[in-house]
């Protein structure tokens, strides 16, 4: 199964958006980030996996501990507001191939 | 292979170059621009007017997902088939300046090919605000506290 997750869509959830200003301020391990929520634990520790594997968290043993810190290399892409305007263009190209390949094929 | 589209948009000036590289003959991709219906597939717009020649000129309008109609339009100043358009775009009803653009077609092999648009704004805050109009929709859309969230982290790095 393919896990690769979107960072707009890790950043579309509050509980994770909320994380992030947390671990801003200072890093911060699993127990004390779940300790800002009412939500459980296990829930907690799941958005944590989410924001790792798109890399907006970076986790760092730190002696028997691992402390979650934020990574704005990361967050600097989504701020890269050219990106969307690239895209744009870039579905519009993909379409403007894909009618003119049939339209080749009927020739 | 996958082709992509680059956008080079330096800072500090008024223009902006779109490049991408087709997997199709030269003049296939010309003639996505050329014949009208075949301008609003791929470019989700209703075509009323297209003169494909010198001092022609061009007139789309869009109707975004609430139903409101956007138009555009422009001057051809320039037209040679298979290689190049020299163009203005205007969005009316707009705060935004007409922008100028120059669309360079070239053939890279007999079934690839390249276009560049060159465009050309009135300000570089005119430009930067284009650029930003789709991030900005994105925004709204989908994620619109993404903004905030971003400037917020940002502040405290």
């Amino acid at each position: 199964m393919n896990l690769r997750r979107d960072v707009f869509q890790a950043i579309a959830d509050p509980t994770r958006r909320a994380i992030l200003l947390l671990v801003a301020s200072q890093s911060m391990t699993a127990g004390a980030i779940a300790s800002n929520f009412d939500t459980a634990r296990p829930t907690v520790s799941k958005h944590l996996q989410i924001l790792t594997e798109c890399e907006l968290l970076k986790p760092e043993q730190n002696g028997r501990e691992i402390h979650y810190h934020l990574n704005p290399q990361k967050l600097k892409e989504i701020a890269d507001f050219i990106e969307p305007f690239r895209t744009l263009w870039d579905d519009r190209f993909n379409k403007l191939e894909s009618i003119m390949k049939k339209y080749q094929s009927k020739q | 292979m996958k082709r992509k589209t680059k956008i080079d948009a330096e800072e500090g000036q008024q223009a902006l170059l779109v490049t991408r590289e087709f997997d199709l003959p030269l003049e296939l991709l010309f003639k996505a621009y050329v014949e009208p219906d075949i301008v609003e597939q791929w470019m989700g717009t209703k075509v009323l007017k297209l003169e494909n020649k010198n001092h022609g000129g061009y007139r789309f309008v869009t109707t975004d997902p609430q139903g409101n109609k956007h138009g555009f339009n422009g001057v051809i100043h320039e037209f040679i088939p298979d290689r190049k358009i020299t163009r203005t775009f205007e969005m009316e009803n707009t705060p935004f300046s007409v922008q100028l653009e120059f669309l360079e077609f070239e053939k890279l092999t007999d079934t690839t090919s390249r276009l560049r648009m060159h465009i050309v704004f009135r300000s570089v805050a005119d430009r930067d605000q284009i650029l930003q109009l789709p991030f900005a929709q994105g925004v709204n859309m989908a994620h619109n506290r993404l903004q905030d969230v971003v400037h917020q982290l940002m502040d405290h790095q």
